[in-house]
């Protein structure tokens, strides 16, 4: 609550009001009612509409139930995998100087700029029997496409760029001070690390990850190419709420698309927090 | 991608949709496993019409699951035509008013210029023995074929396993319903189209035997003659017939009838049936039927009519809600 | 604005395998999905590689892909100055809930985002007696697509012009406009000089979303080939049509836009940071 009251506090001095407020404020919440809002209470009234006893039979239907674990465990896997990747990326690209850091750099927002569809295609070739990294893998006992494992892949593609891109400039603005203090106080790296560092990116890795985290829970168009798409084994949620759809079973996918919403909702409220506790780090820190 | 290359594609497109240019436009709406075949006859039709009536003529196609087009149609996708693999499909359109309610008696053989079978693909060697459909329902064997809910290709796999059933059991209706379901709880995925079982089966390596019609294993066993995969012909199977109809309401919007009515009736001409048989379906012209007879095991067909009493029955005892197919296809 | 490394970390050698690590695994990961498309494209030649793309299926995917960018855009441009006007500009009650809600679209499964607009659109939808009733079209037909991909791309010029606008104040604005200046004329002459290159940036990103775009617009396309195809729905249509050499040269195209989209963002970093 405090926290609210300093934002409000905070940098803009509106000692007069610019021209152009009824409009642009009209026009955006014009534009969110129809492309926004609308599109998804239709989504909110369906699922009212199907009644509490059909909804909760819909979504704990034990198909639901595995599709639901799956999508999870899946996303948890890519998280953590990303947490770490994205972290290293991050510190390589903003503290090392080396050929090659700016191409590097690009590489980063591929999976942003790349259609989704077309990175699943790509993976699946990739990790398949006839492709570069299938055989190896196979003989080494992995397999990644249709199992879970290439669910996570996939995910794990399309949502890096979280990771790195919020952790990047965080690490930047950090004052140098701090940790030649530490290093004047004869602190070893990894004390400087784990004690200066770290602490400072915390909040903004931490939303990184909460925002790759939600994105991997939304992934459709990387996974169904990779995921062999079993009910039980590789089904993901949205993948179900599709094929609901596709069966014109309305009330399932409304149910379905629901609980996903719903998912998403919680985690973009955390994200926010903690994109917020970060900017106050940040402020702090300078 | 070169800008100017874009622009041009623009132009063409822009031209080619106008409707003052001398250009017809027809919209098929097809079943999932029919890509190959049209793909292959709407050329010729396009020489054919651009020959008799001087205008040249594309043809769009749709592909999904039949029962999966019938309801886009009704969620308003402007089919001038379907070409279904399943009566009941058409039916719901004519109930919705968007096709003529005699739309069988509008071409011979009850509107079904080719038809197929359910039969079986599988592994190289056979490796599970796989021969009728008792061997599907075996506990070691896994099944694959699509979505029964979206698919008539994975309903006509349901009808005929259910009327190998009804033979081996006395005509008992519940222990076919039991054998049948033995055979579902052996799929471990029912994908929305035959496409999609197809791609199941022979690109991911998944299951031992792919169900789906005797023209899409014989195209898929050319296509992956690499691994060898083999056609089985069971036993028994169901004469599965694939009916096409103008979507009148659509057609006449459009003014493509006469457009639309001359392309399915070229359907039945000869070059058109040769073309079908090469892919494998079984045609209703003789002299065609004959020339591909050896390429086309022998089978024994019943009918819907003969098993099942129509489809009005099949609508009632089986695919409403509640009813038998709902009650083998469960926990999807 | 380059931050010079501070004088400890891991010795050289810890460096240099910081270092390896980070490309070797962005080789593995990322570089080499990239590449792979290409590879495969290409793998009957050149000659099978253009009749994929020129097949007319394939040019009008391509076409409607750019039709759809071209009018989600521009209107996306538009709705993201007028927001980040309306919010970094002035004060209002409901103001943090406003930023939150368009980040919603970013978070919501584009899946999701599809099913919403069929449930409004579709025949048994909301809307869909009347829309019937008037003849007018929506789903399964472009107004469709380009309301999911309005829907999925939303916020991206919002978020890169926002943070923007709020930093800079409101002070060069407030000048002008004592110096007599209208509305219009304080955010041609003061403010878009100022946001310009970032709203360059969100429009390029928002353009490579639009042409991306998958899962939301493959639940209201019909998929028609030729006529509500997008290109990369179009890639999953070659690809189930068992044609996956056709399906890597569709992914190439959409791939090569994905480079120039992120070769010109390059560019207009170097540019925002000068």
């Amino acid at each position: 609550m405090t926290a609210v009251a300093t934002n409000t506090g905070a940098p803009v001095r509106a000692k007069r009001v610019l021209p152009g407020f009824t409009l642009s404020l009209g026009t955006t919440l014009l534009y969110m009612t129809f492309i926004v809002l609308i599109p998804v209470i239709a989504l909110i009234l369906k699922g009212a509409e199907i009644g509490p006893a059909r909804f909760w039979a819909i979504v704990s239907s034990p198909r639901a139930v595995a599709a639901f674990q799956i999508t999870l465990t899946a996303a948890v896997i890519a998280t953590v995998f990303n947490a770490l990747y994205g972290l290293l990326m991050a510190w390589v690209l903003v503290r090392y100087e080396f050929p090659g850091k700016r191409v590097l750099d690009a590489l980063m927002d591929v999976p942003f700029a790349l259609p989704t569809a077309v990175a699943g295609l790509s993976l699946t070739a990739l990790f398949s029997a006839n492709g570069w990294f299938g055989p190896v893998l196979a003989a080494l006992g992995v397999e990644v496409v249709y199992t879970i494992w290439g669910i996570a892949l996939a995910m794990a593609f399309t949502s890096v760029p979280f990771v790195v891109r919020t952790v990047q400039p965080v690490l930047e603005d950090m004052d140098p001070a701090l940790e030649q203090a530490a290093v004047t106080l004869g602190a070893r790296p990894w004390t400087i690390f784990t004690r200066v560092v770290f602490p400072a990116i915390l909040p903004a890795w931490l939303a990184g990850c909460t925002t790759a985290f939600a994105r991997s829970l939304g992934e459709f168009g990387a996974i169904v190419f990779i995921a062999g798409n079993l009910p039980f084994r590789t089904e993901i949620a949205a993948l179900l709420a599709y094929i609901r759809l596709e069966e014109f079973d309305y009330n399932g996918a409304a149910a379905i698309a629901l609980v996903l919403l719903a998912f998403a909702l919680v985690l973009l409220l955390i994200s926010n927090l903690l994109q917020f506790w970060a900017s106050r780090y940040r402020e702090a820190g300078r | 991608m070169t800008f100017p290359a874009l622009r041009a594609t623009a132009v063409a497109v822009a031209l080619a949709a106008t409707p003052a240019a001398a250009q017809d436009r027809l919209l098929n709406t097809s079943y999932d496993i029919a890509r190959e075949l049209f793909e292959a006859l709407n050329p010729v039709f396009a020489e054919n019409w651009q020959a008799t009536e001087g205008r040249s003529v594309t043809i769009d196609q749709s592909h999904g699951g039949s029962s999966r087009q019938a309801r886009a149609i009704l969620e308003g996708l402007a089919a001038d035509v379907v070409t279904f693999n399943q009566e009941t499909d058409i039916d719901v359109l004519a109930a919705g008013g968007l096709v003529s309610q005699d739309w069988r008696e509008a071409l011979p053989n009850g509107a079904s210029p080719w038809y197929s079978l359910p039969a079986f693909l599988v592994r190289e060697g056979n490796p599970k023995d796989i021969q009728d459909w008792d061997d599907l329902a075996r506990d070691d064997v896994q099944v694959i074929f699509p979505n029964p809910r979206t698919s008539g290709n994975a309903r006509y796999t349901y009808l005929a396993a259910f009327a190998y059933g009804l033979e081996h059991n006395d005509g008992d209706e519940d222990a076919a319903e039991a054998f049948v379901k033995a055979i579902f709880d052996n799929v471990p995925v029912f994908d929305t189209g035959g496409r999609g079982a197809t791609q199941t089966f022979a690109e991911r390596n998944i299951g031992d035997v792919l169900v789906t019609f005797e023209a899409e294993t014989g195209g898929i066993a050319e296509a992956y003659a690499e691994a060898g995969l083999e056609r089985v012909t069971p036993s028994l199977s169901l004469f599965a017939a694939f009916p096409v109809a103008v979507v009148t309401e659509v057609a006449e919007r459009n003014g493509t009838i006469d457009l639309a009515t001359a392309y399915l009736e070229w359907l039945y001409s000869a070059d058109a049936q040769r073309i079908v048989a090469q892919n494998f379906y079984r045609v209703a012209n003789e002299d065609v039927a004959a020339e591909f007879a050896d390429t086309l095991p022998e089978v024994r067909l019943v009918t819907v009519d003969e098993v099942f009493g129509g489809w009005e029955a099949i609508q009632e005892n089986h695919f409403a809600e509640g009813a038998r197919l709902d009650r083998v296809f469960v926990n999807q | 604005m380059s931050t010079p490394a501070p004088p400890y970390g891991p010795s050289r050698r810890g460096e240099r395998i910081l270092i390896g690590l980070a490309v070797g695994l962005t080789v593995l990961f990322i570089a080499a999905p990239l590449a792979f498309i290409f590879v495969r494209a290409f793998s009957q030649g050149w000659q099978v590689y253009a009749a994929n793309i020129l097949h007319p299926a394939t040019l009008h995917a391509i076409w409607l892909t750019t039709i759809t960018a071209i009018i989600v855009v521009p209107l996306n441009v538009a709705f993201g100055i007028a927001a980040a006007w309306a919010v970094a500009k002035h004060r209002f009650p409901g103001r943090g809930i406003l930023v939150t809600m368009i980040e919603i679209p970013f978070s919501i499964s584009p899946i999701i985002a599809g099913i919403c607009y069929l449930l409004l659109y579709g025949r048994q939808g909301l809307l869909g007696p009347w829309l019937q009733a008037n003849d007018l079209q929506v789903m399964f037909a472009l107004p469709g697509i380009v309301l999911v991909t309005m829907f999925v791309t939303a916020p991206f010029v919002a978020r890169e012009v926002l943070p923007l606008m709020q930093a800079q104040g409101t002070e060069q604005e407030q000048a002008a406009v004592t110096l007599g200046a209208n509305g219009w004329q304080v955010f041609r002459r003061v403010t878009l000089p100022n946001i310009k290159w970032a709203l360059l940036y969100g429009a390029v990103l928002c353009t490579a979303r639009a042409v991306g775009e998958f899962g939301g617009v493959s639940v209201v396309s019909g998929n028609i080939r030729g006529q509500t195809n997008t290109l990369p729905l179009h890639v999953e249509l070659l690809f189930n049509d068992l044609n996956a050499v056709g399906a890597f040269a569709a992914a190439s195209t959409l791939t090569l836009i994905a480079i120039v989209a992120l070769v010109v963002k390059a560019l207009l970093e170097g540019r925002k940071a000068a």
